[in-house]
């Protein structure tokens, strides 16, 4: 058995999953995620219905989808009506709603030149093989993505390309937290951490979760032995009252992350504030365009603003979002909001809380 | 929220190696990361830029230390 | 520039009877369609009959293990045979963009040829309509099929009970991402082949051998578990399925991974899903394996009173979650 396989071997994490139930004796944990990916996983491999009932999941935001605000959406969908623009965008953008419905789905439909790229890079090509055209990529993603987009803004840049553009709806991890954390109504006790933004960004951000909050928290991978181990690990740290931040996805995450990747995320991008769906503008937790790389902002070269707009009526997505509310008790779940109509961003992408409680989970969906 | 996964690299040249996985091969970048990978091993890839040379002494390190008698101080 | 083809090829003149002559005649042609008259005059068959119609518009229309022409074939004869019929005839219509490459045209249309021979149906009408550049995407094809039911009762998705078993015949996916591997933006050298195949005498020998057959279905567009949701609802009847059961080539699995896809919604065209009774399992088995298009048949779970309408997947662990059907096509994702 090789080491990929292992991480997925029954034996394995059942022997993890009775660890778990006798680290949970007299105890309970609610912790939270905050990676879609983690989501996802969570619900696909069945952890999530083997799990005990002290422990409960809770679904931050973790999913940069979900949190592209409609603001944002409305930007991107004012370039992509213009006749000269190409949008190309990750295939996760194409049905997140902005005001009034609108996704680059319909766009599409009213004759928007939409391409889905797998990678940023690959809208370099687009934007070559369309001289004549504007070729905007939507930037989004946490740390793990923008580096991607950093790097591919550094290759247009050096090629010369004049008709490539890029609009930065980058969100940053960190900042997300301390809101998180500072809310009154916050019950969290134990984080399940990224495995890849920290592949990016490291250890070191996180410190202030054990060491300020005293909240247990550990980077994990993917595989389901590893959301196994990383709940046993908050287990047993908030059984013995000694919280830290543990690196337990070292096969991909090096403690001080990727300072490569980060030297090219800062010279092309600079921290700014961010709108986030359903929580609102925090501080810092954006990347904007750095001086260098002004020519490639769509927002100035192509004269469009972002303006911020009302919150959804009804919506509870903030409550969500923090942990404070389960997906199934907001009033709109299943009802008014349902994955072909979603109002909020929890609900918007496969990965939001809402979303996958909505796809996976037996009890809680309607017939 | 970052889809990443794994793919075992067959060609290096200057930023861009040749990935596979499962017999699906791919071009990938390089620019994000420090050191060249080796014909061989297996780097983390995100949206087409490889994030990280795999670990995979990392990799057993974490599966024993799970076995029994493990405890908090190991980790 | 002779090898493009004209608006006037669609004229129904002179140049219109060229084309059918020289294209579709040559190909599909058989004393029933060589008439040339308004319809086509069928002999009566014994049973009833089964029709079913589906338009093809795939693009790549050239893609490994097949192309827009033999699947135009197989799709059709295979929704027929899914009643537990023959399939006997077939009508095609095409919709050609003027300009289309007639090289492509006459691939395509002796593809239809060899897949309409090897499933032993007739192409007994046709139509060819030309459209003007930018009005259509290169060619679209509409096939309609008739076949003889031999199965009594017919299978058929509202017979789905409690105490049978899910068999499929063979991997999940090969279709789907041998589609999505071909086009631009996401492309990925795999060494997989679309499934595309007719499974009309595979299905024949199936409903013959054993009359207990409940449901028959092809997974097509959404695939396993869009399929398997539509017939727990039709049935009114509950579905659990073993992830580890379900065949998945390593090569589908690992692109589905890298493009964030999930190969359960992916789509198939050469493979069946067949309910019925435990009992008549092992049976079922052998005569899918016996043949080359069920080589891989296995059971991949099994129909319940719980939870009606759904479809539940245990998965590799032993947990439980819900496998639903997706808003729309499945789009890679990164996040």
């Amino acid at each position: 058995m090789n080491s990929f396989e292992a991480l997925r071997d029954p034996e394995r994490c059942k022997a993890v999953l009775a660890q778990i139930e006798e680290a949970m004796q007299g105890q309970t944990l609610r912790f939270m995620e905050v990676c879609g990916t983690h989501t996802v996983a969570l619900f696909r491999s069945g952890v999530h219905s083997l799990l005990p009932s002290s422990v409960v999941h809770l679904t931050g935001p973790g999913c940069p989808v979900c949190v592209t605000h409609e603001s944002e959406v409305a930007a991107y969908m004012e370039l992509a009506a213009r006749p000269d623009v190409i949008i190309a965008t990750f295939g996760d953008l194409m049905r997140v709603p902005g005001p009034g419905g609108s996704t680059l789905k319909k766009a599409q439909a009213e004759g928007a030149r939409v391409e889905v790229v797998y990678s940023p890079f690959d809208a370099l090509a687009v934007a070559a093989n369309n001289p004549g055209d504007k070729v905007v990529f939507l930037g989004i993603g946490f740390e793990t993505t923008a580096p991607t987009v950093a790097a591919t803004l550094r290759l247009a840049k050096e090629q010369g390309l004049t008709n490539f553009f890029v609009m930065p709806f980058h969100k940053l991890v960190p900042p997300a937290l301390d809101v998180l954390l500072s809310d009154p109504a916050m019950s969290i006790e134990g984080f399940m951490l990224p495995g890849h933004v920290s592949a990016m960004i490291g250890l070191k951000p996180y410190a202030p979760l054990a060491d300020t909050y005293g909240i247990p928290a550990v980077v994990a991978g993917f595989e389901p032995l590893d959301l196994l181990q990383a709940i046993l690990l908050m287990a047993e740290m908030k059984r013995q009252g000694k919280p830290r931040v543990i690196n337990n996805y070292r096969r991909v995450v090096a403690d001080e992350g990727n300072p490569k990747a980060l030297s090219i995320l800062y010279e092309v991008y600079k921290p700014g504030d961010a709108l986030w769906r359903g929580i609102g503008t925090i501080p810092g937790s954006g990347l904007v365009m750095g001086d260098a790389y002004k020519a490639f902002d769509a927002f100035e070269a192509l004269g469009v603003e972002l303006k911020e707009s009302k919150p959804l009526p009804g919506c509870r997505c903030g409550e969500v979002l923090k942990g404070i509310m389960p997906p199934n008790q907001c009033p709109l779940f299943a009802k008014a909001c349902t994955p072909a109509t979603p109002v909020g961003p929890c609900m918007v992408s496969t990965e939001g809380s809402c979303a996958a409680y909505f796809k996976y989970q037996l009890d809680l969906s309607p017939a | 929220m970052c889809l990443a996964v794994p793919m075992e690299v067959k060609h290096v040249e200057g930023d861009v190696a040749d990935v596979e996985i499962g017999g699906v091969r791919k071009q990938i970048r390089l620019d994000l990361i420090a050191d060249r990978p080796q014909v061989g091993e297996f780097v983390i890839i995100h949206a087409g830029f490889a994030i990280r040379i795999l670990n995979r002494e990392e990799a057993m390190e974490t599966l024993k230390i799970f076995q029994e008698g493990w405890n908090l101080e190991l980790i | 520039m002779g090898n493009k083809l004209l608006l006037d090829q669609g004229s129904g003149g002179l140049a219109s009877h060229r084309l059918v002559n020289e294209v579709f005649f040559r190909h599909l042609g058989n004393p029933i369609l060589g008439r040339m008259d308004d319809a086509a005059l069928l002999p009566r068959p014994k049973g009833p009959l089964a029709v079913s119609t589906d338009s093809f518009t795939v693009d790549p229309i050239f893609f490994p293990g097949g192309d827009i022409g033999s699947l135009a074939v197989h799709g059709t004869v295979n929704d027929v045979a899914m009643l537990g019929a023959k399939p006997l005839y077939l009508t095609c219509g095409f919709i050609l963009e003027e300009g289309f490459d007639l090289d492509d045209l006459d691939r395509i249309v002796a593809s239809m040829g060899q897949a309409a021979r090897k499933a032993r149906v007739k192409v007994v009408a046709g139509d060819t309509k030309v459209v003007p550049r930018g009005t259509a995407d290169k060619i679209f094809i509409n096939t309609t099929g008739i076949g003889e039911v031999v199965a009594s009762p017919s299978p058929s998705g509202h017979r789905a009970r409690p105490g049978d078993v899910v068999i499929i015949s063979g991997s999940m996916g090969d279709h789907g991402l041998t589609v999505l591997s071909c086009r631009q933006g996401l492309a990925f050298d795999a060494p997989v082949e679309s499934d595309c195949a007719s499974l009309n005498h595979l299905i024949l020998k199936l409903v013959t051998g054993l009359p207990a057959v409940h449901v028959l279905r092809d997974p097509t567009r959404g695939g396993l578990a869009t399929s398997v949701n539509e017939i727990a609802q039709q049935s009114g009847v509950g579905v659990t399925l073993e992830e580890d059961a379900i065949p998945v080539k390593p090569v589908v699995r690992a692109g589905c991974d890298i493009l964030g896809l999930d190969p359960l919604y992916l789509a198939n065209e050469g493979k069946i899903i067949c309910i019925l009774p435990e009992k008549h399992a092992a049976k079922a088995l052998t005569i899918m394996r016996r043949d080359p298009l069920g080589r891989d048949a296995c059971i991949i779970g099994r129909v319940g009173a719980e939870n009606p309408g759904k479809v539940v997947m245990r998965t590799g662990l032993g947990g439980r979650r819900l496998l639903g059907m997706l808003e729309g096509e499945q789009l890679p994702r990164i996040c």
